[in-house]
This record gives structure tokens, C-alpha cells and sequence, in this order.
């Protein structure tokens, strides 16, 4: 809401910058932040190191002196790995001379490709419970947010009837986000195909956030890039954050056609010139030498999934079986709480953290995001909290 | 090995104190399947017993080790075995490999004073017949033993909410 008198320094705010609602993860973290002897779920990164061969590499790399710019578009050899990558594990192909570009984490690639395409009062169709940065960054580009609910009962999967139900004449950009954070679902082939043809129909544009690609529990992930003639029409954003546990390094890539990352590559040449090359020497490495850890990982991830989930039900709370990234999202409907009273008591009273599910948009009302990434000892302990905090409300049946 | 018994024996390298129902539970399986494979790997000395790991340098034991190079004739008819057996019987061996390289048996042994080992290999192990030499190496700190680091220097940095 606008302040009819905005205080002193803040009347020199744009009203779009001001009237952006505050995250609800922030806000959460502020109270997270001031207890004591708490166990996070509320973690949105892995729990593991980057790989000491991948942080070696980066150390050598300064050794060497590499600490100059690179090309704005990245190292060609980093270009090279991404596009041999894309290719090899998800059947895309891209040209790494003008169709691929490393970014400043996914999100640079987010806020890239919402600034390439977004006209003031276009529309930015995004499929909810989402990720927190697509709306504000659809809002800042000048652009709409039009939230699509998704429901549990549809292991939160993007439904073509809902998807056709919010296309308007201004609808230029849908936003997908699977496996999805916040709640775990992922979409296969079959579950493409009818979203591919309404995209078709109605002429969109896709930014496909496929950050998560390579944390899937049940089937390969399906890139809605590789759908049929799907290519052309979707800017694929990845990064190294989460498969290769590289958060803090922030380095991202975008694939995609090349009239639309030379788009993207001419805003970021005015506003960050290029990504870190630390970073990029790392990802090389994680590219070139990284993938049997990384499957390490991913098995690792799988096993406290199926422990959260187990746990969560044998408590009396419903919970999707999220198929992808490192989220559970049960629900708490039972309790008969909001997502942030949930939250807020189960933090005071119960010790342990989670996001309130009403902090991803529509559709997240009456669940909770609870991040498995984090040592199996945490998980139980947290269940047993979360156990004896859910008992005040409901009577599990013995 | 079968790729379940292989995943078992990762979780349990993790933690020895896993119960096979939370075992069964992280790999999607029965329980029973999981006791059953335990079982059989017990039986078949895969697996041979549960100990803690202990880093000594945070205990108050004295405690001194040494890695131990040993050159040997081996003995017709059964080779580096027989001695390899003499080695391993005495109770203050630790442990015993048989080396490629310039010597051919690895032996560590603990004690607890310095001269407790100097004992050990003069009277003892120097004295085999088949034993040509030894070299004796003390250990001064353990920084990492069986993949588990000893000093805990990795904690977790993240924040406690992130998007
Ligand atoms: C769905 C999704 N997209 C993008 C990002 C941003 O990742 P990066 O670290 O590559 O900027 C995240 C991080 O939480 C995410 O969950």
C-alpha cells in the first residue's frame, strides 16, 4: 500500500519500486534470525560445499592471475561446456557463440529476459505457488503479473485448462518454473505437450527457469526447450547454484535464440559487463569434472525426501510427493492455522523454521515450504518437533 | 554387491547407529529388506563391526602411534601371509597392509609412551626371522582418517532463510 504522505526520503521513490510489496521470506527471516536453538527448513540452497576439485580450480585460476573481465557473454570455453551440457543431458541444442550466455546467477538471466521482452502492460503469466522474484521483477520491468493457481491435487502441475483460462490479448511471457521451488513438482513430457500447444496458439514467449533440472527423484528431467518447436520460443535460464551446490559463486547461464540473447546481452553489457571469472573457472570445472558428485548429491537429496515425506504424513500432515529440487511442501490445512501463524508458532513454539506457504502466491495459502537440505540428524529432530507441535491441533489416528 | 547393499553401506558409513527402519525409509524399501541385506553382510564379514571413530587428539588418553615400514622374505608356499598373521596377532597392531613399492608390509601400531613402541620393534617385530628391516614413522596429528575429517572445520554458513 502507498502512504498518502510517503515519508521524507521515500517521495523520491518511483511508485513501482514502492508500492512492491516486502518478500514474506524476508520478513520471516528478520523473526528467524532473533531465536535461538532453531532448526531451518527454511534454507532455499544446498547443505553441501562446493566440491573441493571445483573450488581448487577456481584457487588455481587465481593463482594464475585470471582476475580480468571476460567476454560479455562468458569464457568461450565455459560457453562450450554449457552447450555440450545442455545437449548431452536434456537434448537441447545451442549454438555457444551467440545462443548462450553466462549470467550473474539465474536471476540476472530472469531480470535479463523480463527486461528484453516486457513492454509497459504486457502480461507475465507465472503459474503459483512460485518463486518470490518473478512477479516483482515482471512488476519492475513494467510488465503484469498474472498469477495461474496450481493445486496439490495436481502434484501442483501446470494445468492447460487454468493456463488457458488467464491468456488475454496482452499476455506475452509465460514463466516456468519446474521442479519448482517452492513445491517440488515437475512436469514430463506428456504434461508439456498440451502447455507447448497453448504457447504455440497464442504466440508467448517462455522463460523457462530450469534451475532445478538436474534434482529430479523419479524421471530425467523433460526442458520445455526440447518440447517440439519449443526451442526457438523459450529463453532457458540455469545455473550452477543448486546441482553443483555453488550458490555463493553466483553464476547462471541463458540459452536460447540468438535474436533474443543478443537482446539480453546488450543490457547486460551496460549494466554488469560480465560474470565473476572466478566463478567461471569454477563452473568449467564443474561442467568438465563434476558429475559424479553431483549425482552423489542428488542421491542424497533423494533419500531425506523420502524421509520428510514418510515423516510429514505419519504426523497427520498431507504432503505432495514432491518429484524434484529439495522442498516438501506439506499441508497444514489440519492444524486449522494460516501458512503464517503455522510458521510463527511452530518457530516460537516448536523451534524450527519454515517458509510460510502464503509467501509464493496464490495457491500457497494452508502449506509450507520445508527444505530437506539438511543433515538427516536435523530432519528427524525437526519432524519430532514438528510432531509435537501439530498434536496441539489435530489428533493423529493411532 | 548389489547397488541396495552398496547404498546401505553409504548411509551407514555416515552413521553406524542408522537403524535399518530409517534406513528403509531413505531408500524407498521394506524394512525387512533392508535387515535382511544388513544380515547377510554381517554373515559374510562385509560388513565386520560398528565402531565409533575416535579423534584422540581431544581426549585425555596419551596415546602415541606409529606407521611402521617393513620389509620381509616371504615364506615359500604362502607368501607374505604367514607373517602378515605373526604381525596382526599382537594386540598393540592396528593395522596391517601389504604394500606395492619399495617395502612390502604397513604396520601401525599404539602405544602408550614412545619407548612402549621402541620396545615393540626391536623385541618383537625386528625379531621375526623373515623380517629384513623396519622404518619406523610416528604420527604427529590426524587430520583425516577413513574420509571423515577430524577437526570439525566445516560448519554451516548458510543463512537460515533463503529464497
Ligand atoms: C527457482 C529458482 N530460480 C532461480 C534462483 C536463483 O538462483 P541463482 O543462485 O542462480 O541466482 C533460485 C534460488 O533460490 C530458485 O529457487
Amino acid at each position: 500500500m502507498t502512504e498518502p504522505t510517503p515519508s521524507s526520503m521515500q517521495r523520491y521513490l518511483t511508485d513501482t519500486v514502492r508500492e512492491i510489496p516486502p518478500s514474506g521470506i524476508r520478513k520471516f527471516f528478520d523473526l528467524v534470525s532473533a531465536s535461538k536453538d532453531i532448526i531451518s527448513l527454511g534454507v532455499g540452497e544446498p547443505d553441501f560445499i562446493t566440491p573441493w576439485h571445483v573450488r581448487e580450480a577456481s584457487i588455481y585460476g587465481l593463482e594464475q592471475g585470471k582476475t580480468t573481465y571476460t567476454p560479455n557473454s562468458g569464457l568461450p570455453e565455459l560457453r562450450e561446456e554449457i552447450a555440450a551440457y545442455m545437449h548431452k543431458s536434456f537434448h537441447v541444442r545451442y549454438e555457444p557463440s551467440n545462443e548462450v550466455m553466462v549470467t550473474i546467477g539465474g536471476s540476472e538471466a530472469i531480470d535479463l529476459a523480463l527486461r528484453a521482452l516486457i513492454s509497459p502492460g504486457d502480461e507475465v503469466l507465472v503459474p503459483e505457488p512460485s518463486y518470490i522474484s518473478y512477479s516483482p521483477i515482471a512488476t519492475l520491468s513494467g510488465g503484469k503479473a498474472v498469477g495461474i493457481e496450481t493445486f496439490a491435487k495436481d502434484q501442483f502441475k501446470l494445468q492447460a485448462d487454468q493456463l488457458k483460462q488467464h491468456i488475454t490479448p496482452r499476455s506475452k511471457v509465460l514463466i516456468l518454473c519446474y521442479p519448482s521451488n517452492p513445491t517440488g513438482g515437475t512436469m514430463t513430457y506428456d504434461d508439456w505437450l498440451p502447455i507447448a500447444k497453448l504457447v504455440e496458439e497464442n504466440d508467448l514467449i517462455v522463460i523457462s527457469d530450469e534451475i532445478y533440472a538436474e534434482l529430479t527423484y523419479s524421471s530425467k528431467h523433460v526442458s520445455f526447450a526440447s518440447m517440439p518447436g519449443m526451442r526457438d520460443r523459450t529463453i532457458l535460464v540455469s545455473g550452477f547454484s543448486k546441482s553443483f551446490a555453488m550458490t555463493g559463486w553466483r553464476l547462471g547461464y541463458a540459452c536460447g535464440h540468438a535474436d533474443l540473447i543478443s537482446a539480453m546481452l546488450k543490457i547486460h553489457q551496460y549494466t554488469v559487463m560480465c560474470a565473476p571469472v572466478m566463478g567461471q573457472i569454477a563452473a568449467i570445472e564443474a561442467l568438465r569434472n563434476g558429475m559424479d558428485e553431483k549425482d552423489r548429491m542428488v542421491e542424497s537429496y533423494n533419500q531425506r525426501r523420502r524421509l520428510v515425506v514418510k515423516g510429514f504424513r505419519e504426523i497427520g500432515l498431507d504432503c505432495h510427493e514432491p518429484q524434484g529440487a529439495f522442498y516438501a511442501f506439506p499441508s497444514i490445512q489440519s492444524t486449522g492455522l494460516s501458512s503464517e501463524e503455522f510458521a510463527q508458532r511452530l518457530l516460537q513454539e516448536g523451534r524450527v523454521a519454515v517458509v510460510p506457504g502464503h509467501a509464493f502466491g496464490n495457491g500457497g495459502e494452508g502449506f509450507v515450504r520445508c527444505s530437506y537440505a539438511t543433515s538427516v540428524a536435523h530432519l528427524n529432530e525437526a519432524l519430532d518437533r514438528i510432531g509435537n507441535f501439530v498434536n496441539k491441533f489435530v489428533k493423529t489416528p493411532i | 554387491m548389489t547397488e541396495l547393499k552398496s547404498k546401505i553401506l553409504d548411509i551407514l558409513k555416515e552413521d553406524a547407529r542408522r537403524e535399518p527402519a530409517l534406513i528403509a525409509t531413505m531408500l524407498g524399501k521394506e524394512e525387512a529388506e533392508i535387515q535382511q541385506a544388513i544380515a547377510e553382510m554381517e554373515r559374510e564379514k562385509v560388513i565386520v563391526k560398528y565402531v565409533p571413530v575416535l579423534n584422540w587428539n581431544k581426549s585425555d588418553d596419551e596415546k602415541v602411534t606409529a606407521l611402521i615400514e617393513v620389509q620381509i622374505t616371504p615364506e615359500r608356499g604362502r607368501g607374505f601371509d604367514a607373517i602378515a598373521e605373526r604381525i596382526y596377532l599382537y594386540p598393540e597392531v592396528k593395522t596391517v597392509y601389504l604394500m606395492s613399492g619399495s617395502y612390502d608390509l604397513q604396520v601401525e601400531i599404539e602405544g602408550r609412551t614412545l619407548r612402549e613402541i621402541a620396545d615393540f620393534v626391536s623385541t618383537k617385530l625386528s625379531t621375526i626371522e623373515s623380517v629384513l628391516s623396519t622404518k619406523t614413522h610416528f604420527i604427529l596429528k590426524k587430520y583425516k582418517q577413513d574420509g571423515i575429517i577430524l577437526e570439525d572445520h566445516q560448519d554451516d554458513h548458510r543463512m537460515l532463510i533463503s529464497p
